[in-house]
């Protein structure tokens, strides 16, 4: 009874959510529907990063590495075999992505391969590190992300350097976007409530007890490692056929920079948090564009300072680290069980009311 | 059942096990007394490889275990409750239970075996759903306990369940080991400053002192030692 009450309301939310993008896709202007797709996609690359900052507890660094992994692969698989000749000038892309690429139809099979080798990269990394303890990890993905920084700025075969990959189609559209979030979050959600996930969890709070308990740490570090890079990936890949444009710039630290507010913010282990917080992110950071541009206010005059809202968003979490650790949701999660206890509990002093009477 | 001949660990240049050799049979219940700093909780940890011996060997139903992953020991059956109960404070308690029996694959009588540790331990029933770190300290002694439990080890290895418990809990803990042992056939693997409760219960017990066994024998040849009821019983002769 309860489980199909729940069901119901997990079908009514989808079909909600398809109403929605059905709204969004043919009334929000440009603008809008840009914040509306970035939005989805931090989600993506949130709650993928909350699972091995947040679940598993280990300090990742490198998610802007894995977005620019799969961003990059999706570059070469979607981009049209006569603009590849047209794009790379300086030095011919190699053989085999020079003879191919995936038709738009196979959108879904090129995410899908660009969040395979996002993995891939996060199981090399893994490998070495995750077996030691401490904060190779941390030291590890950063160095990663500056890697491929490097890489991509000098594999110019493969990426064509600085100048980047243009004109590939913009197959991201709020369908893309929106479906891709709704489906991370429900796999995601899926694993943190498998014994897999409970392993995660329960070598966050104490890894020498969860060895104790038969846990092969390494593993399931690894497993929460490998996973969150596949969605990292398709996230990257989703941003890059959002903007038709690939460079190294890109996905920069400040990429992962972003992503750590938002999964602090957000409570770390929290997915619920992680999502929310990525769409308050996304929203904030289009309304603190004004401050970043020069301003006349009459007697002030403001003359604009570029990056001042990475200042803005750095005070925040400061602010957030001092007074409120846990973050906005701590480790709570939505549950349409809460749902329903809410509506209850709304619902009982009403009654009382009305026996009064 | 288990057998641990010679064991030599070293933390960093401290040598905290001196060649440590004791023998647990099935069915057995075995405990360990000493001093603070003897080596009791190294012992213990060395068994189930959390700490690797330099020198030595452990051998679990006659194969060699020595120094193999935690997991791999686990899965054979051997189970430990660190010291300190190491409980996982931000997951539920039945999800702790459950974390338990993580190495298990008989889904049903996990379940059943579920309902065996709450019959045991009625409170952590009515607080199944909350999360573990909200216990108070004997729930969570229970909690770790149940938790061990859970994974139907062959072997249990307690590292001082009764810490910090109120004299009332002790008994009931005791209790619960004991009955485990006599009823399900638990071989058990106690250390415990609790010396007279240890020696009472067990039926071989041994003695360390900085890192070497100086006693052994069973629990009521111990219990009547001078040199035990002197350093262990508080007792003056
Ligand atoms: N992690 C550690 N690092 C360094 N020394 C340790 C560590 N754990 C225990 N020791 C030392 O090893 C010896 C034995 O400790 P332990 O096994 O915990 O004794 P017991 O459990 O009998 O109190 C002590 O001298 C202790 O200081
Ligand atoms: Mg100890």
């Amino acid at each position: 009874m309860k489980q199909r009450t729940h069901l119901l309301l997990s079908i009514a939310s989808i079909v909600l959510l398809v109403a929605i993008i059905w709204w969004a896709d043919g009334n929000l202007n440009a603008y809008y529907t840009r914040i509306a797709n970035t939005a989805a996609i931090y989600i993506v690359a949130a709650v993928s990063y909350n699972l091995i900052n947040g679940t598993v507890g280990a300090l990742s660094l490198g998610p802007n590495g894995f977005m620019a992994l799969g961003g990059y692969t999706i570059a070469l698989l979607m981009l049209p075999v006569m603009q590849k000749q047209m794009v790379f000038f300086l030095e011919p892309l190699i053989w085999p992505f020079s003879e191919f690429s995936l038709p738009p139809s196979l959108y879904l099979v090129g995410l899908i391969i660009s969040g395979i080798v996002a993995a891939i990269g996060a199981f090399l990394i893994g490998w070495p590190c995750l077996r030691l303890k401490g904060d190779y990890l941390a030291i590890a993905t950063f160095g990663f992300g500056e890697i491929i920084f490097v890489l991509a700025n000098n594999m110019l075969f493969l990426t064509n350097g600085a100048l980047g990959i243009k004109g590939l189609p913009e197959l991201t559209n709020l369908w893309w976007s929106w479906g891709m979030a709704a489906a991370t979050i429900f796999l995601i959600k899926n694993i943190v409530n498998s014994s897999y996930g409970r392993a995660m969890r329960a070598v966050r709070d104490n890894e020498v007890a969860a060895e104790a308990m038969g846990i092969n740490v390494t593993r399931i570090k690894m497993l929460a490692f490998v996973t969150s890079g596949f969605f990292g990936g398709i996230s990257g890949a989703l941003m890059v056929m959002l903007i038709s444009t690939i460079s190294p710039t890109l996905f920069m630290f400040t990429m992962t920079f972003n992503l750590l507010i938002i999964v602090v913010l957000g409570g770390l282990g929290s997915i619920t948090g992680a999502a929310v917080t990525a769409v308050l992110f996304s929203v904030l950071q289009e309304v603190l564009r004004t401050v970043e541009s020069p301003l006349n206010l009459g007697f002030i005059q403001w003359p604009g300072i570029p990056g001042m809202r990475m200042v803005v968003f750095s005070i925040l979490l400061i602010l957030m680290m001092l007074f409120y650790r846990r973050g906005l949701f701590g480790s709570w999660e939505f549950s349409w069980e809460w749902l329903l206890s809410k509506l209850r509990r709304k619902e009982v002093p009403q009654c009382q009311q009305q026996t009064n009477k | 059942m288990l057998k641990v001949d010679n064991l030599h660990v070293y933390y960093g240049g401290i040598h905290a096990l001196k060649g440590i050799s004791l023998k647990v049979d099935r069915g057995d219940f075995v405990s360990l007394v000493g001093a603070n700093g003897a080596g009791k909780s190294t012992t213990l940890r060395t068994i189930v490889g959390l700490v690797k011996a330099k020198e030595g060997r452990v051998e679990f139903e006659g194969e060699d275990i020595t120094n193999k992953p935690t997991h791999e020991i686990v899965s054979r059956g051997v189970l430990l409750t660190p010291e300190g109960r190491r409980i996982f404070p931000n997951l539920t308690v039945r999800e702790n239970l459950m974390l338990g029996a993580y190495i298990r694959k008989d889904k049903a009588d996990i379940a059943a075996d579920l309902e065996k540790v709450y019959d045991l331990f009625p409170r952590l029933k009515e607080r199944q759903n909350q999360k573990g770190g909200t216990l108070s300290g004997g729930e969570q002694q229970m909690l770790a306990i149940g938790r061990a439990l859970m994974g139907r080890p062959k072997l249990l290895a307690l590292d001082e369940p009764s810490l910090g418990l109120a004299p009332l809990l002790v008994k009931e803990v005791f209790e619960v080991l004991k009955e485990i042992n006599e009823r399900d056939g638990t071989t058990i693997l106690l250390v415990e400053q609790n010396a007279y409760a240890a020696l009472k219960l067990a039926k071989q017990a041994y003695v360390l002192e900085t890192g070497r066994i100086v006693l052994e024998g069973t629990g009521e040849e111990l219990l009547v030692n001078p040199q035990v009821r002197q350093a262990y019983l508080g007792v003056s002769s």
